[in-house]
C-alpha cells in the first residue's frame, strides 16, 4: 500500500552556510518563531490540469497549507495569518520586498512555485531570512501528482532542519490500533495515517483483536499481536503486499514484539507456565534465542540504536521496573528506583534517553530517563496513559490516553496524543475512530 | 521471596479487612464494597456464572497478584470434580487483569493468573492436555466501571468449556 515513491529533488542554488535565524529546540519554546508561508504560486494552466487530476481548487494553496499546519503544531513555529500579507505569491517567489515582510513581523518567509509538466507536479520552494534579507535555501521537487501532500511534508522538514538544525518528522507515518464499541467488547483494527491523520487506512477487519503494531526501519513491514483463531501470537505484516505471516513457532502466547535497529531481528516475549521471557527470531535464518531465562515476566523489549543493548521491564523485584542488558541476555541492570512502577522503555532514536510510563499513587506518567536511570524527568500526568513511541528525530513522543468512566461505566474514550521532550506542546492527533498504541515511522524521504 | 511475598500479601488482606472494618463502623456507606470485596479481591456473585450447580467459573486476584486465596481454592476443586465427574469435556482458562496496568504487563500478568488456577486443577488430577490457558490482559473487562470494585471483578481467572 506505501508505494516506495521516486521524488527527484535537486538544489537550485547552493545553501548559504551562514544560518542567521536559529530555533533553539532543546527548551520549552514559549515564542515560536514567526514566519509567513506565502500559498505557492501556480499559472492557470497548472492549476486547471491539477484541479482535473486532483479535485483540488488550487494545489498551490493545498501544498501550503500543509507546511503551515505542521509548522504550526510543531510549537516551534508560529505561522502568520495569510490575510496580512502584502506581496502576491508569484512576485514574492521572484523577489521578496523584505520591507513587507517585515512589518508583518516575520522573520523567515517561505514562497515558491507549482507548475504541471509531462503529467507530473514540479514543485519549487524558497526559505528566505527577512531580517538579514537573504535567501536561505532553494529546492524543487518532481513526482506523480498523487504526492503532493508528501511534498508539503517534505517541504516542512527542510525548513526544520534549516532553522533547527535537526531533522524534522513531518514526512512520517504512524500505525496504530483504531478503536470501536463497547469498553468491554472493543472491536480492534490495524490502521495507519500520516503523520498529520491525513490518508488514514484500515489494516485489518476487525475479526480478531489486534494490539501493538511496530514498524520495521523501513517503515515496509509491520509486527504486532493477533489474537487470530483466539491464539495470540506475534504476526509480520508487508504493508505493500498485505501479505502476513506468524512469526516462530512458539506453543503459547507471544507478544510485546519490535524489531531490532538494523530491521533483521523481532525481540519479543513468550509466555509459558506463569513466566514470560524475552526472546528474539532472525528474519532471515529464522533461528529463536532466548535472552532471558527468569521465573518472574520479562516484557516490553526495545533495543538501543546501535543495537548492542536491550531495556525491558521485569517485575523480579517484586514489582514492575525498567531493566537495560546487553544484547546476549548478560549484564541486566536495575535504572528505575523512583517511587511506583515502572513500564514500557523505549529507547530514543538518539540514543541518549529512555522513555517510559509510569504508575503512582493512582496516576499515569509519561516520562524519560537516561539510560543508566537518571535525571528522570516526567512529562505528562494522566488517569491512564501508556506506550509512548519517538518521533524519528527523537524530540517528540506520541503516545495513547484513556479516560475515566462516569458511575455508570460510559463515557469511555481512548486517543492518541503527542508531547515535546521539552514537556511542552501537548496535542491531541485527530483520528476517525479511537485510538491506542501509536508506532511512528522513520522519515520516509531523507 | 516467594514466602516473603505471600506474608507481605497476607499482610496487606489483613490490613486492608482492618481499614474496611474501621470504615464500616463510621459509615454505613461502605457496606456494600464490603460485601463485594475482601482487601481488594472481589467476593461477590454479581458477574459469576456456573459451569453447573454449585461450580462457579471464575476466581478472583488482587492487584498485581496471582495468588489464589481461599475461596479461589475452593472454586477451583469443585471445578476439578466437576472435570473429572466429566472427562469429555475440556477448558479454556482465560486470565485477566484490570486496566490500571500497561497493555503488554497485562497480557503476561493474564497468563500468570489463569495459569495458577492451571496449576491448582492439575495438583486435584486434571491433565494438562484438558487446559488451554489464553490471556486477554486488560482487552476483555467485565466491568467497564473506573472504580475499585469494577477493577476487581475484572482481576479474574475464567473457566469455559472449550467443546
Amino acid at each position: 500500500m506505501i508505494k516506495k515513491i521516486l521524488i527527484l529533488l535537486f538544489i537550485l542554488i547552493p545553501i548559504n552556510a551562514n544560518a542567521l535565524i536559529e530555533v533553539d529546540i532543546t527548551r520549552g519554546n514559549l515564542n515560536p518563531l514567526p514566519l509567513a508561508v506565502s500559498p505557492l504560486s501556480i499559472d492557470e494552466v497548472s492549476r486547471k490540469s491539477f484541479k482535473k487530476i486532483l479535485e483540488k481548487e488550487n494545489i498551490g494553496s493545498e501544498i501550503s497549507n500543509i507546511v503551515e499546519n505542521n509548522l504550526r503544531t510543531s510549537g516551534l513555529f508560529n505561522p502568520l495569518d495569510k490575510k496580512a500579507f502584502l506581496q502576491a505569491p508569484d512576485i514574492a517567489n521572484l523577489k521578496p520586498r523584505f520591507e513587507d515582510w517585515n512589518l508583518i513581523k516575520a522573520q523567515a518567509l517561505i514562497t515558491g512555485k507549482v507548475n504541471y509538466i509531462d503529467d507530473k507536479l514540479r514543485v519549487e520552494f524558497r526559505l528566505w531570512d527577512v531580517l538579514a534579507a537573504k535567501e536561505m535555501m532553494a529546492l524543487a521537487f518532481t513526482t506523480v501528482p498523487n504526492n503532493w501532500r508528501r511534498v508539503g511534508h517534505i517541504i516542512s522538514d527542510k525548513v526544520y532542519e534549516r532553522l533547527t538544525g535537526e531533522k524534522g518528522y513531518f514526512d512520517t507515518r504512524i500505525i496504530y490500533v483504531s478503536e470501536e464499541g463497547p469498553k468491554v467488547q472493543r472491536i480492534k483494527k490495524l490502521a495507519i495515517m500520516d503523520q498529520d491523520g491525513a490518508n488514514n487506512k484500515f489494516l485489518t477487519l476487525g475479526n480478531e483483536l489486534v494490539l501493538t503494531p511496530r514498524f520495521n526501519p523501513a517503515s515496509q513491514m509491520v509486527t504486532y499481536l493477533s489474537y487470530f483463531k483466539n491464539m495470540p501470537r506475534v504476526y509480520l505484516l508487508d504493508i505493500e503486499t498485505g501479505t502476513q505471516e506468524v512469526v516462530g513457532d512458539f506453543p503459547g502466547m507471544t507478544f510485546a514484539p519490535r524489531f531490532s535497529p538494523d530491521g533483521k531481528k523481532i525481540i519479543m516475549s513468550f509466555a509459558n507456565d506463569g513466566k514470560s521471557d524475552i526472546y528474539t527470531m532472525d528474519l532471515e535464518n529464522r533461528i529463536v534465542e532466548k535472552i532471558t531465562n527468569h521465573p518472574s515476566i520479562d516484557t516490553s523489549p526495545s533495543y538501543s540504536p546501535d543495537g548492542k543493548y536491550i531495556t525491558f521491564n521485569s517485575d523480579r523485584s517484586g514489582y514492575q521496573q525498567i531493566y537495560v542488558m546487553k544484547n546476549d541476555g548478560s549484564d541486566v541492570k536495575r535504572i528505575s528506583f523512583g517511587n511506583g512502577l515502572y513500564g514500557t522503555p523505549v529507547w530514543s532514536p538518539r540514543g541518549d534517553l529512555i522513555a517510559f510510563t509510569k504508575l503512582h499513587k493512582g496516576k499515569f506518567y509519561i516520562g524519560v530517563m537516561r539510560t543508566d536511570g537518571s535525571g528522570e524527568r516526567l512529562l505528562t500526568e494522566n488517569y491512564y496513559q501508556e506506550a509512548p513511541s519517538w518521533s524519528p528525530n527523537g524530540r517528540v513522543l506520541i503516545f495513547y490516553r484513556e479516560t475515566k468512566t462516569d458511575d455508570k461505566g460510559e463515557g469511555f474514550s481512548a486517543k492518541l496524543w503527542s508531547i515535546d521532550l521539552t514537556g511542552y506542546n501537548e496535542r491531541q492527533i485527530k483520528t476517525p475512530t479511537d485510538a491506542s498504541d501509536p508506532s511512528w515511522s522513520s522519515l520516509l524521504s531523507n | 521471596m516467594r514466602l516473603n511475598k505471600i506474608l507481605k500479601n497476607t499482610l496487606l488482606v489483613l490490613a486492608a479487612c482492618l481499614v474496611l472494618s474501621a470504615c464500616a463502623t463510621k459509615k454505613e456507606v461502605a457496606t456494600d464494597i464490603q460485601g463485594q470485596m475482601q482487601g481488594d479481591v472481589y467476593t461477590g456473585t454479581d458477574t459469576v456464572k456456573y459451569l453447573a450447580d454449585g461450580v462457579p467459573d471464575r476466581v478472583f486476584f488482587a492487584t498485581n497478584e496471582s495468588i489464589l486465596t481461599t475461596a479461589s481454592r475452593e472454586t477451583l476443586r469443585a471445578q476439578a470434580a466437576w472435570l473429572r465427574k466429566n472427562p469429555n469435556i475440556n477448558v479454556v482458562l482465560e486470565g485477566h487483569a484490570d486496566e490500571r496496568g500497561t497493555r503488554e504487563y497485562n497480557l503476561a500478568l493474564g497468563e500468570r493468573r489463569a495459569n495458577a488456577a492451571k496449576d491448582y486443577l492439575m495438583t486435584y488430577g486434571i491433565s494438562s492436555e484438558r487446559i488451554t490457558v489464553l490471556s486477554y490482559g486488560k482487552e476483555r473487562p467485565v466491568d467497564s466501571g473506573s472504580n475499585p470494585l469494577a477493577w476487581s471483578k475484572n482481576r479474574r481467572s475464567v473457566t469455559v468449556k472449550a467443546n
